[in-house]
Order: structure tokens, then C-alpha cells, then sequence
């Protein structure tokens, strides 16, 4: 969401900021192609979470299985991490 | 230690004195004539344990300018001092600490800038800082060199200024030579200077980003507020050194004024030839002659209404400056009183004289020209040359 | 060794967000987030200008979840050792309890050019800043001009021809300061960087590590490449691993038999023009021998 543009006496003092740029820069419409696991063959081996340069891609427990997903909302669809992938899991998808 | 006697100081080392009871935490120099005595004494303060600092012996002035920034950021108090050529390698990083709203205090030995290689005063290396948006004060003696060192961390750290100060005192003339100074208590310069620390500082336990990029959308607005920040601090300045008169009895104002009253003609200066004009006042005076002078003692913001409401009823106006703004029609000084004057629909006719470049004396004999020409002037009110070059052989 | 395995890296908290404006598999953007995760949490981070810093810091987002400072292009390492030696006077005198790692991010250009002098001052005071150069060897961020870190035979767009001249040797420039630690580092071998990153902070400093960074667009490859080409530099031999620590340096990333420097260049773009010159692709075999030669690599496999 863009809110409304500050006026100079609504910016704090020396420009300093803490909004993340999570929260307002979504880089994933940057995409052309897509990485997909097939969570069945994912050794969970976290190559793909080191090398993501963004970075978008973790580790997510539920109940007592854990699963490697990717936030599309922020992946710019580099394919590095289908290209590391030790077992070739990540497909790249054309969107 | 009171002194009810003042103690026979330069200008150096009354600031150097003034550091050591401020207390600052961070100091980062690099030695430049004639600025060099103050970091050595106070090297010395640091050595010997009486100024709990960190003394950083950095490569160069941009590195000092640089680490003063960034140090301040970190909620330290800092210091550094420079001159001439070190002041030009810092230009850059002066704007960015004004934009960055960081309390950085500097000392300028003011000296004229090279070609040729001068060690001596002039105001050359302040002028193209005018525009870096700090608070820029002028001294005419060690004592006010002292003075104004403690009012400019007070005007620094006010929470609603937060802006970086120049104290600037005339180089060798003030720098090295040495006057009786009266000094503050340790505890009265600690109280009159309450150390706070800025909760806007890089802090791992509340992470903020300080120096963002700034698009079109955001730089103007960035700009504006620390140049309005600049403007506005005029009323803490005067309000400091109100405060800073009951202390100690001694406050300067952002202009000072001397026999304006009924002047027909008037100089205005900044720095040590404030005080020759003033003896060349005092002295025509007793001749009956009505002439009057201004010092300059805050250049930046430049006090436009205070200097106004003194030369409503003069018929002439000298400036005096210190530097060139080569291709310009004018000095800087110059410019921006005729400024003020325009901008009041005041039309004064104005002469201004350059003087005292590179440490060219300045004595009686050439004020009392000044005030002859003037004078002219005021009888004719005809400007017949707008420049005059004191002085200047050929 | 602190990270025995890539999860207990992994689960370390990142500090660098997502949503940054870096290119897609941007070296520089793995770099900062492997030195943050590992730095942790009391950090301060500086940058130089540069790539990193504009595309992270674009008001009013950031991507630093620790404290960050930029001041100008030529002055990270004084900026850095300026807030240490703030937080060092402000603890002593009790002003403050906690203290911060200071560590600089900083590119080629604003460490082995324009910010040499500053970084040199630095080193040579002993401050106690890890100082980080992610080399990508020209300045990427004004669009690809050549810089003194750019390699033999490289095209920049001010080196049309081909840069003319070897690259500066930094990591010597470093050790000739007698800094307390020095390492250069790979992302294809991340534990190995990650460790060094680790001691060159625990170590408290002066320390400074060369980190080699790909660059998709000035290098002219395909993003997906960036570990690859990372990894064909150390097997080449044209980046050996070692780290520099109290005067002797040690390989830590053995390279038993080396690939030839070819293999390395022909994914890059930017040495298309020499791939069909023999004399010039030796030029830059034999500048990988000096340096396999220097630290004790393998021969070169047939």
C-alpha cells in the first residue's frame, strides 16, 4: 500500500527510518519464472534458504513435519536456488 | 578552578580548555596550521587524564569530519578542528552531517586557501561553506572563542536544533596570540551543557537506518527540514546566549552593535577586524566624527532582522570582506546584507571593501579611509565605486 | 568451527529483509544477509555508496534490521571506526552498558579505489571494525565502469577494449597493515565464509575480509550462475581461500586439481572478446599459477 506522501515536518528528524522493506516492496511482480518445489523429493538439505539472495525462501514447521516454502511475494525469480539444488527438485515455471 | 583573574590564553588553547571541560567523548583531528595547538593541547588533556576521550589520529580532515559524524551518531559528544585546505577536503561530508541533524561542534582557525600556499587569516575557506547548512559563529577574541565553543554544544544538542556548529576565530591573529581569558567553573560549564543521550542514534537495541537514499518524492522535503531546522535556530542561539550572559556576564548577541545610535555611516565586519574598526570608531567619535560599526558574530543563519533594524537611519553602509567570491559582483558578506536590505525596500547606499586577505594587515589608517569614503558617500549619495580592494597595490 | 552445517546456519535470524531492490541473484544481497545472520543482532552495519546501499536504503524502507549508517562513497572504514570508538569512550564512561560489532559493507570501488586512504587510516590505527570488501570488480552501481579491483582482459563499459592491467592486490594491502585477521571468501563455500566472518568479529579487529561477488548484469551472465561462477573462481584458482591471522596464512579451501581459467571466463560476458585470443587467455592462466603457486593449490587437471 502507498500511504500519502510525508510533509518535510512528518519525517523524523535526519530522515532517519525503520520501515522494513518488507513491508512495502513487494518484488515478486519482478518475476518471469517461477520456482516450484515437489515437496515429495525435498531432502529439506536448506541450500536453497542460504543462497536466496532476497531472501525469501525458509523453513516452515507445522505440527512435526517441517517444509521448505518460497514467499512469492518477494522471490525476483533468479533460479539460483533450482540451480543449487543438490537433488534438482526446483523447477523453474514460466508465469 | 574560578578564576576572579583571567589567565593569559590563545585563542587555541582557550577552546582546547573549553573541550576538556565539556567533557566530549570523541575527538578526531588531523593537524593543519594554525589550528594545529588546539588538538595538541588537548592530546595533552587526554595523555595526562584530565579529558576522558578517545583521541582518533586519523589520516586526513575528511576522515576527521567523517568519524566526528559518524561517532555523534552513535550518541557521543565530539569535537574536531580544522583550517583552510583541511576545511575544503571536509566540504562534502558538511553538508551531510547538517542533513543527518548530527551535533557535531568544529573549531575553524580561519586561514586563507591556496594558490599561493598562505598560512595566514582570511575568511577564503569559510565562505565556501556558507551554504553546508551549519550554524556558523564568528569570534573577535579568545575570550569569545572560548565563549561561544560552550554555547555551540548547547545550540547543538538542543533537541530542536540538532544541527552541527562552526565556532570560527580569525587564524594566527586569534589563534595564536595570547589575551587574558576568564574561564567558567568545570561544574558551571556541566550544567550550563547537560550531557543527554539522543534517542534518534544507532542502537542495536532500537535498529534504525540513518542515511537513506532519497528520491525526487522524498530529497526536497529531506533538504527543507534541516534548512528550516538552520533558519528556525536562530532564536535558540539568542536564547543560549542569554542564558549563557547570566553565567557568566558576558553575551555577544547575534550582532553587536558599537555607537550605531545616531551613526551616519556604518561598517560592518566579521572577526578580529571587528575590533580595530571599533578602536577606529572609539577614536573618530572622540572627533565627533558620527560613525558606528557592527560585528558579525552569527553568519549562518544570517540574523537579517537584527541587522536590519540597525541601519534604518544610516545614509551609508560599509562591508567589510574577508574573502573573494571571484566573478561575483560582490563579497559574500556583501551579498547577503544588501539582501536583507532589498528584501526590507531599504535602498542604503553600499560600499564594500576587501581587506585582509591572506593575513594583510589592517590598521586605523586604512578603517579611517574606509569611513572617509563612506562618508562621501553619505554626503553625496552618490555610490561612485561600489569596491574597494584595501590596500592592494597597483 | 562454529557452523559445522548449513542449518546451524540457517536457523541463525536474518537481519536483511526481503523486498530490496538488488537484481535478481545478486551476489552483494548474499553477501549482506550471510554477514548479518552471522554478525547477529548487536550490530552496527556501514556502508559505502554503492549498489548495496542505495537498493537497501531507499527511503523510507530499508532492508537492515540492525542499525545502519551511510555517510559518502570515500569514507565507510572512518565512519565505522568512528561509531566504535564512540561506543568504546561512551561505555567506559558509563554513558552506556551494551557494545555493538561495527562492520563495513563496502564495494570495490569505495574500498580499493576512492576509500583506500580512509580504510589504510583504519587498519593502520587498529580499530576494531571487520571491514568487508564484496568485490565485483568495477563500479556497478553507475553502470559498469572499470575500477582498479577489475581483472585482466575484463570488458567495462570504460575498458571497452579490455581492462589492460592486473588488479590490485588488496587482501596484500591488508596484510601489509598487520591487521589482526584477513580472509578472502566464496559464497559457493559459504560455511568457510560464514566461519571467517565469525572470527574476524570475535577477533575484534582491525580485520578485513575480500569477499568475491558476481554481478549479473556487469559480469553478463545468467542470474542463476551467481554460486557457480562464485565456485569456478576458487577452482580456477583465480580466488584461493585462505585466511591471514597473527602472520601466517593458511589455505582453508584446498584445490587439489585446478580448472582452467576458461572454464571460469566463458560464463562471463565480459571476457567474450579475449575467448578466441590465445595470447590473452594465457596471460591470465599464468596470473592463476602465480597465485596457485603463492598458496599452495593444485596443478592445473589435464
Amino acid at each position: 500500500m502507498k500511504k500519502e506522501l510525508p510533509y518535510w515536518d512528518e519525517m523524523e528528524q535526519g530522515f532517519v527510518t525503520r520501515t522494513l522493506t518488507e513491508m512495502i516492496n513487494k518484488t515478486g511482480t519482478w518475476r518471469t519464472f517461477k520456482p516450484v518445489i515437489d515437496h515429495s523429493r525435498c531432502t529439506k538439505c536448506r541450500w536453497c534458504i542460504i543462497y536466496c539472495p532476497e531472501p525469501c525462501i525458509h523453513m516452515e514447521a507445522s505440527n512435526s513435519d517441517e517444509k521448505v516454502i518460497i514467499d512469492y511475494d518477494f522471490c525476483k525469480g533468479c533460479g539460483i536456488c533450482a540451480e543449487e539444488c543438490p537433488v534438482k527438485v526446483i523447477d523453474m515455471v514460466e508465469e | 578552578m574560578k578564576t576572579v583573574e583571567p589567565i593569559l590564553l590563545s585563542g587555541n588553547l582557550a577552546e582546547a580548555y573549553a573541550i576538556k571541560q565539556l567533557d566530549v567523548d570523541v575527538v578526531a583531528a588531523y593537524p593543519i596550521t594554525p589550528q594545529t595547538t588546539i588538538i595538541e593541547k588537548i592530546s595533552e588533556y587526554v595523555a595526562d587524564g584530565e579529558l576522558d576521550a578517545n583521541f582518533m589520529l586519523v589520516e586526513s580532515e575528511h576522515s576527521a569530519i567523517s568519524s566526528c559524524l559518524s561517532a555523534a551518531s552513535a550518541g557521543a559528544r565530539v569535537f574536531t578542528s580544522t583550517s583552510s585546505q583541511g576545511l575544503l577536503l571536509m566540504h562534502e561530508i558538511l553538508f551531510i552531517t547538517s542533513a543527518l541533524r548530527l551535533p557535531v561542534v568544529m573549531a575553524v582557525a580561519n586561514r586563507s586557501v591556496s594558490a599561493p600556499i598562505n598560512i595566514w587569516c582570511d575568511h577564503g575557506d569559510i565562505m565556501p561553506q556558507r551554504d553546508v547548512g551549519w550554524i556558523q559563529l564568528f569570534a573577535e577574541s579568545a575570550q569569545e572563542a572560548y565563549d561561544k565553543l560552550i554555547q555551540a554544544y548547547r545550540i547543538a544538542e538542543d533537541p530542536e536544533v540538532r544541527l552541527p556548529v562552526m565556532v570560527n576565530t580569525d587564524g594566527i591573529i586569534l589563534s595564536h596570540t595570547y589575551e587574558p581569558v576568564f574561564l567558567l567553573e568545570d561544574s558551571e560549564v556541566a550544567s550550563f551543557v547537560p550531557w543527554k543521550l539522543y534517542p534518534l542514534r544507532l542502537d542495536p537495541e532500537n535498529p534504525l537506518t540513518m542515511g537513506a537514499f532519497g528520491y525526487p518524492e522524498y530529497y526536497f522535503e529531506t533538504r527543507y527540514q534541516s534548512a528550516k531546522a538552520l533558519e528556525d535556530s536562530i532564536n535558540t542561539i539568542s536564547e543560549v546566549d542569554e542564558k549563557f550572559g547570566e553565567i557568566s556576564g558576558r553575551k555577544y548577541g547575534t550582532v553587536s552593535p558599537f555607537r550605531c545610535e545616531d551613526a551616519d555611516v556604518i561598517l560592518i565586519s566579521m572577526g578580529s577586524i571587528s575590533e580595530t574598526i571599533r578602536a577606529t570608531v572609539r577614536k573618530l567619535r572622540e572627533k565627533g566624527e558620527k560613525v558606528g560599526m557592527i560585528s558579525l558574530k552569527l553568519f549562518r543563519p544570517f540574523p537579517f532582522k537584527e541587522m536590519i533594524s540597525l541601519v534604518q537611519d544610516v545614509k551609508a553602509v560599509g562591508v567589510v570582506d574577508r574573502a573573494f567570491s571571484p566573478g561575483a559582483a560582490v563579497g559574500p558578506v556583501f551579498n547577503d546584507i544588501t539582501s536583507a536590505l532589498y528584501l526590507s525596500k531599504m535602498s542604503v547606499p553600499c560600499v564594500n571593501f576587501f581587506a585582509g586577505l591572506g593575513g594583510r594587515d589592517v590598521r586605523m589608517a586604512e578603517v579611517e579611509d574606509m569611513f572617509e569614503k563612506l562618508k562621501e558617500v553619505a554626503n553625496t549619495g552618490v555610490v561612485k565605486e561600489h569596491r574597494y580592494y584595501v590596500g592592494l597595490r597597483g | 568451527m562454529p557452523f559445522k552445517s548449513i542449518k546451524s546456519l540457517e536457523e541463525r535470524p536474518d537481519f536483511f529483509s526481503p523486498g530490496h531492490g538488488l537484481c535478481p541473484g545478486c551476489g552483494a544481497a548474499q553477501i549482506a544477509r550471510i554477514v548479518t545472520k552471522v554478525a547477529g543482532k548487536d550490530t552496527i552495519i556501514v556502508t559505502p555508496t554503492g549498489c548495496l546501499e542505495v537498493s537497501t536504503t531507499t527511503y523510507p524502507a530499508t532492508s537492515w534490521k540492525v542499525p545502519y549508517l551511510h555517510v559518502a562513497f570515500e569514507n565507510a572504514a572512518a565512519a565505522a571506526s568512528g561509531i566504535k570508538v564512540a561506543y568504546d569512550a561512551l561505555i567506559r564512561k558509563k554513558k552506556i552498558s551494551k557494545d555493538a560489532n561495527l562492520v563495513v559493507l563496502g564495494g570495490d570501488g569505495g574500498t580499493a579505489d576512492i576509500g583506500l586512504q580512509s580504510l589504510s587510516g583504519a587498519l593502520e590505527r587498529g580499530e576494531r571494525i571487520t571491514y568487508i570488501c564484496y568485490d565485483n570488480e568495477a563500479y556497478m552501481n553507475t553502470g559498469i565502469q572499470r575500477s582498479g579491483a577489475t581483472p585482466y582482459g575484463a570488458w567495462t563499459t570504460t575498458s571497452p577494449a579490455g581492462q589492460k592491467t592486473l588488479k590490485k592486490d588488496l587482501m596484500g594491502m591488508a596484510m601489509a597493515h598487520r591487521v589482526k585477521y584477513a580472509a578472502t571468501a566464496s559464497i559457493a563455500y559459504v560455511r568457510d565464509a560464514a566461519n571467517k566472518v565469525e572470527k574476524a568479529i570475535s577477533l575484534g579487529g582491525p580485520s578485513f575480509i575480500h569477499w568475491i561477488q558476481p554481478c549479473t548484469v556487469g559480469w553478463r551472465y545468467d542470474p542463476k550462475l551467481t554460486v557457480k561462477i562464485s565456485k569456478l573462481a576458487v577452482k580456477t584458482g583465480l580466488w584461493p581461500l585462505y585466511e591471514y591471522y597473527e602472520g601466517v596464512t593458511k589455505l582453508t579451501v584446498e584445490v587439489p586439481k585446478r580448472l582452467p581459467v576458461s572454464e571460469y571466463l566463458k560464463l562471463q560476458g565480459r571476457f567474450r572478446q579475449i575467448m578466441n585470443k590465445p595470447e590473452e587467455l594465457a596471460k591470465i592462466q599464468s596470473y592463476a599459477d602465480g597465485l596457485a603457486g603463492k598458496f599452495g593449490l593444485g596443478p592445473v587437471a589435464q
